[in-house]
């Protein structure tokens, strides 16, 4: 069963036509090829497939892509600027050494960018929930947090 | 030597390709056409397939073939992740068929669906009907050994292998001791949990190859492999490896790429993708040997070990994967721990028919320096010698010869990181705080551990690592190596080696964003924590053949109007320079496009090593844990844990400081959290999923610190050792010992659960 | 990709309970947490089923006072709305820290407070904080709107009293249940995100001079359904808050439980946290916060 739906995607308006048994998940990656988000459980217990839709981080792999009607959905390839530079956040997880395989890496920018729109000034415990949704086996985490936390800084808000 | 990169944190060159999504991992690759693959799984745990009708099945819309044993090699082969032995004393077990009529564990494959989408691939699985003989399961060693049992593959009596290694006069030893301390332990099967699953596809390429893209710690083994489970010349096969998320030795072993490549096969080499669901990766790839121990040692009123008999079993699970090499790699580790005159170590690995267990990081270290250390923390505390100084006293030193490795190792400094630790930490000032303020139903405790590890496999196995080095047009540098990037950060490392050692900024060296086997050169992979060193070895070689040729080129092509010699000329900087006075002879860009087009004289420089390494280096280190228990609900929170290191020289800090860093959760979890458990009734795996299985998330994991203790190895290439898997070798014990520290009452095993500490605190258990 | 047959979007109550009456195959679903979950799995009962979205019907949303003052919570508030949400934190703070203990941000973000109770799940982290609030679960069908107490809604394991056509509307919390109360809610789990409860302990206690007046203990897997331990409700009314009281109660509370033996946790150790819990909740909720 196809159904069309309008959404905006990286700030581009898309008329597209998905299949009711599409996840998000499967529409980003298989039909739009913004392979950025990743799969590492399909049932929401990991983070690797987190994108924004109105603001807010999700688990694309237990969203349907008939959902995003009417929605703005941003990927990490919408996270990334225009002109391919980093945002604040990204670059402060290059800088601090938070990347390691990666494969965890865009779903954890997407749910800190989310947590810094949100909490511009957050306390490290109040980190460490807002990323608590995406698992990373290669880092221990503590390099992510310092780089949540630089950027807060950095944007002059941290208390 | 003064170094000018190594020794520095310098970026990593895939730094910016990850953090914007860009990097592509193997299910990121676009293709003209995929087909899909997914597995029929048996649905019990020990038996024979009796019939498989598959008629339903082929009926649904998508499905394009089914396969099952009768269409692929009746060839059995191993699937570990070793460098191929010569000798066949050594040979891996050859147990596994691509597809088997065998169940030999809860989930095993006996059939393959190919479709033109995933859905529609499950969709027919779940129609296959199959019809089992069943036999009695075994889930513990205790069960597979027991007299009758049922064998999991015949004629193994389900013993893959029983040795004992040792040295000394046990019984002498014993008659020395003035004590004997004797302690029994277990450890738990754990999981990898790499962030991605296992994947691969195969094709057939344009010159009717074969060709598997796959996420694999391992390219070149994984074609040898794929040659043997074909029975095919192994040049018939072309393995890639693109960016991989992460393996920890789960991918140091061939799980799917031979399936992959038989469905490409069965549709006349069209492309099919297997990805593995992470249900099926934490239950049917490879898991951590769980593996119990028995100790008894004799020691001296002083507390010198006399002597130490450990008898070790080990849980192989259904498929001999890296066989005996786990639980084996026991002896040498506690030899090159502790001194210890007369040793005996038995161990024993056992088949049953729980998942395979194959390599994990550490390689069975963090399972037998949980058995010593936990053990050490009991001696201390049953003759009242102080933790540090039973260590200490029994520490190997420099230059003593490990009489089970026959190595002798060149640096140790265990005592210094204990010295370094316990400053950082404030172990004193901790100790203190503690001890004045007992009572409550919240207890604290501190615990320690240390650990000893290897750098790469010899002498067990070979050790061969290749590079390959071309010198650009604009004098940058081509890097080409076997060694696999599997996150740890081994590109920027080799890069910072061949910059230091030409003489470039680090900017200038090009690495490869995939390993190919038809291009790399050879080298066995990501395991053993063998690349720094081993591969390491072989690239300083390369930097350093390469350095030669441009400074003679620079030589031949300037003595016409310049008196230097090349002993006088140096590359600083991308410069070379001569050295007596630093005055720069030429730029590096100018000497290549000399190379490249000179009329009459160019030829382009290159420097291609292969080398093997006949050399090992055993890294130190110990883990400081303090913890605070909830004694009326044995909630267990971590206040603080400290990591410190002797692996040498560091060459990128705030990479090895990541190395750590994950080494210690992935250490925490097994600590205190992680177990694959199975059904004692049917065999299943309960619990093979990201939220049933206790991997810590962000909330669970307590600011980590690290230290190094840096001094240089004389063996290791740029005075390096290892560092990859050593940091989780140490923090369960540590935490398991600080535990017992707050409680004062005894808990063996791991993972030590709330549930385990209001159990022998309700039974009031003596240490 | 999931294998189900169709999908309606429902803009109305009406609309969806219409299309669930006409359509045998048809089934709810709200953030898609538990349905998309059991469907990848292909539990029975949840493939090749007609789903009937419920997120964009504007009726089931929102959080406010009926005219009694009454607290009527849409059941397809997500968990991070009833978690930030004032009217809850004013009044009924315990199920903003229940909620706020579930899954990570994104599931919170997805998950509804209605899906977390019709699945009939005894480890709900919502459900515990839900039955010791007596909460009242407002249904449409067919045959109407009907009110149900949120004990008799959980019929057993995964059972709950709604029919397969009709839509749990709201979540009524009455002004008599948290006027004047205090409570709090313990969630024990292994990990502190992304996890289940080995047990869940919420009470609420409303103080009579420095004696309980009325206390109530609800529990999430002490049972196959979240429980109440009413014989140690009804033992604490007139005591005094003393360490040994807190005992007796904490004690009296395993009379109501059927704690049993799982994979996931010991009869015994979960009867530990029986006890224990309540008067952790209780002190917490008397102290005004943690
Ligand atoms: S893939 Fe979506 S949460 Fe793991
Ligand atoms: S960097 Fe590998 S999982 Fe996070």
């Amino acid at each position: 069963m196809l159904k069309t739906i309008n959404c905006k995607i990286n700030g581009r308006d898309m008329e597209l036509q998905v299949d009711i048994r599409e996840s998000l998940l499967d529409m980003l990656r298989d039909r739009l090829h913004l392979t950025g988000t990743k799969q590492g459980c399909g049932v929401g217990e990991c983070g690797a497939c987190a994108v924004l839709i109105d603001g807010q981080t999700l688990d694309s792999c237990i969203y349907m892509a008939v959902w995003a009607d009417g929605k703005e959905i941003v990927t990490i390839e919408g996270i990334t600027n225009d002109d391919g530079s980093l945002s604040d956040i990204q670059h402060n997880f290059v800088d601090k050494g938070a990347i390691q395989c990666g494969f965890c890496t865009p779903g954890f920018v997407v749910s800190a960018t989310a947590l810094l729109e949100e909490k511009p000034n957050p306390t490290k415990a109040e980190i460490r929930r807002g990323l608590s949704g995406n698992l990373c086996r290669c880092t221990g985490y503590t390099k992510i947090l310092d780089a949540v936390e630089s950027t807060a800084e950095q944007r002059g808000n941290k208390k | 030597m003064e170094h000018k990169v190594i020794g520095k944190s310098v970026e990593r060159w895939d730094a910016i390709a990850k953090v914007t999504g860009r990097a592509n991992y193997t299910g990121d690759i676009p293709q003209k056409e995929l087909l899909y693959g997914k597995i029929c799984r048996a649905k019990i745990a020990h038996g024979k397939v009796k019939s498989m009708d598959i008629s339903e099945a082929l009926k649904v819309p998508g499905v394009v073939k089914i396969l099952t044993p009768d269409d692929v090699p009746e060839i059995s082969f191993p699937t570990a992740g070793h460098p191929y032995s010569l000798d066949s004393r050594y040979v891996d077990v050859a147990d596994r068929r691509i597809l088997t009529r065998n169940v030999r564990l809860y989930g095993d494959e006996i059939a393959a669906v190919i479709a033109d989408s995933e859905l529609a691939a499950e969709i027919a699985v779940s129609k296959i009907k199959v019809e089992y003989e069943e036999y009695e399961f075994y889930l513990s060693t205790e069960e597979a050994l027991k007299e009758g049992a049922v064998e999991i593959h015949e004629g193994s009596k389900n013993i893959i292998a029983d040795t004992i290694n040792g040295t000394g006069d046990l019984e002498a030893g014993f008659k020395d001791a003035d004590f004997i301390v004797e302690d029994v332990c277990a450890t738990p099967i754990v999981q990898h949990c790499q962030m991605e699953n296992q994947i691969a596809y195969a094709y057939k390429d344009v010159d009717n190859r074969w060709v598997c893209v796959s996420s694999t710690q391992i390219p070149h083994i994984c074609r040898r492999i794929l040659g043997q489970a074909f029975g095919m010349p192994w040049g018939k096969f072309r393995v890639i490896k693109p960016f991989i998320g992460g393996g920890f030795g789960n991918k140091q072993d061939i799980t799917i790429e031979p399936l992959a490549v038989a469905m490409s096969m069965a549709v006349g080499g069209k492309a099919v993708m297997l990805d593995l669901h992470r249900e099926e990766v934490f239950a049917w790839t490879r898991v951590r040997h769980a593996i119990s121990y028995k100790i008894k040692m004799g020691f001296t009123k002083d507390g010198l070990i006399t002597a130490a008999d450990i008898d070790a079993i080990s849980n192989n699970g259904a498929y001999a994967s890296h066989g005996h090499s786990v639980v084996a790699k026991g002896g040498g580790i506690t030899t090159a721990l502790y001194k210890i005159p007369n040793f005996r170590y038995r161990s024993r690995t056992v088949y049953t028919n729980t998942a395979a267990a194959g390599a994990m990081r550490g390689y069975g270290t963090p399972q037998i320096i949980y058995a010593l250390e936990t053990f050490m923390n009991k001696v201390s505390m049953q003759t009242g010698i102080d933790q540090f100084e039973l260590r200490e006293k029994n520490f190997t030193k420099v230059n003593d010869e490990n009489p089970l490795l026959h190595m002798t190792q060149h640096s140790m400094s265990l005592r210094e990181c204990f010295e370094k630790g316990k400053e950082v930490f404030k172990w004193d000032e901790k100790r203190k705080f503690i001890d004045e303020n007992k009572g409550g139903d919240y207890v604290k405790g501190l615990g320690i551990a240390a650990f000893a590890y290897t750098s790469g496999a010899y002498p067990k196995t070979m050790e061969i690592g290749g590079c390959r080095l071309i010198l650009n047009q604009d004098g940058s540098i081509k890097m080409m190596v076997g060694a696999t990037e599997i996150g740890q950060g081994s590109d920027a490392v080799f890069s910072q080696m061949v910059a230091d050692t030409v003489g470039v900024p680090y900017e200038w060296i090009i690495a490869d964003a995939v390993t190919d086997t038809d291009i790399a050169p050879f080298d066995t992979g990501a395991y053993a924590s063998r690349q720094t060193f081993v591969s390491g070895m072989a690239v300083k070689k390369a930097a350093l053949e390469l350095k030669g040729k441009i400074l003679e080129a620079s030589y031949h092509f300037s003595k016409r109007t310049n008196k230097v010699t090349v002993d006088d000329m140096d590359i600083v900087d991308g410069n070379i320079i001569q050295k007596h006075d630093g005055q720069i002879i030429e730029g590096l860009g100018d000497l290549a496009l000399n190379t490249y087009y000179n009329m009459h004289e160019g030829h382009c420089l290159t420097a291609d090593v292969s080398n093997r390494c006949t050399k090992n280096a055993y890294p130190y280190g110990i883990t400081m844990a303090e913890v605070e228990v909830d004694k009326k609900t044995g909630k267990v929170e971590v206040l603080s844990i400290l990591n410190v290191h002797d692996s040498g020289r560091i060459i990128n800090p705030i990479l090895a400081e990541g190395q750590v860093e994950g080494g210690m959760a992935q250490g925490l979890g097994y600590g205190l959290a992680e177990e694959l458990k199975y059904d004692a009734k049917t065999g299943k795996p309960l619990n093979n999923n990201l939220l049933d299985y206790k991997m810590p998330t962000s909330m669970d994991v307590p600011d980590l610190s690290v230290a190094f203790v840096e001094i240089d190895d004389p063996v290791g290439p740029y005075g390096n050792k290892s560092l990859g898997e050593p940091p989780l070798c140490s923090p369960a014990p540590a935490l398991r010992n600080a535990i017992i520290d707050a409680l004062g009452i005894y808990v063996k095993d791991i993972p030590v659960t709330p549930q385990k500490i209001i159990e022998a605190l309700s039974e009031n258990r003596e240490v | 990709m999931y294998q189900i047959n169709g999908y309606f979007e429902a803009s109305t109550i009406k609309e969806a309970v219409d299309y669930l009456k006409e359509n045998e195959n048809s089934q709810i679903i709200a953030g898609g947490s538990d349905v998309l979950i059991k469907t990848r799995e292909r539990k029975s009962g949840y493939v090749d089923k007609d789903l009937v979205g419920i997120m964009r019907i504007t009726e089931l949303h929102g959080i406010s006072y009926d005219e009694s003052g009454n607290i009527l919570i849409g059941s397809t508030a997500t968990f991070t709305e009833v978690e930030k949400n004032e009217i809850i934190l004013k009044n009924i703070s315990s199920l903003s820290t229940a909620v706020g203990s579930i899954g990570g941000p994104q599931i919170r973000n997805i998950g509804t407070i209605g899906g977390n109770v019709a699945n009939g799940a005894t480890s709900a982290d919502s459900a515990s904080s839900l039955f010791a609030m007596d909460a009242i679960i407002l249904i449409e069908g067919p045959a109407g709107k009907r009110e149900i107490p949120i004990k008799e809604f959980y019929l057993g394991p995964g059972k709950v009293a709604l029919n397969r056509d009709e839509l749990m509307t709201h979540i009524k919390i009455e002004k008599k249940n948290f006027e004047g109360y205090k409570g709090h809610y313990i969630k024990f789990s292994q990990r502190k995100a992304m996890d289940i409860a080995t047990l869940g302990c919420s009470i609420m206690v409303k103080m009579d001079g420095n004696k309980i007046g009325d206390l109530k203990i609800a529990y999430g897997v002490a049972g196959p359904t979240p429980i109440r331990a009413t014989e140690a409700e009804l033992m604490a009314k007139g005591m005094e808050i003393t360490t040994e009281n807190l005992d007796k109660i904490g004690e009296k509370c395993l009379e109501n439980a059927s704690a049993r033996d799982s994979w996931r946790a010991s009869k015994a150790f979960r009867q530990q946290l029986i006890r224990e819990l309540p008067k952790r909740a209780i002190k917490i909720a008397l102290g005004g916060g943690e």
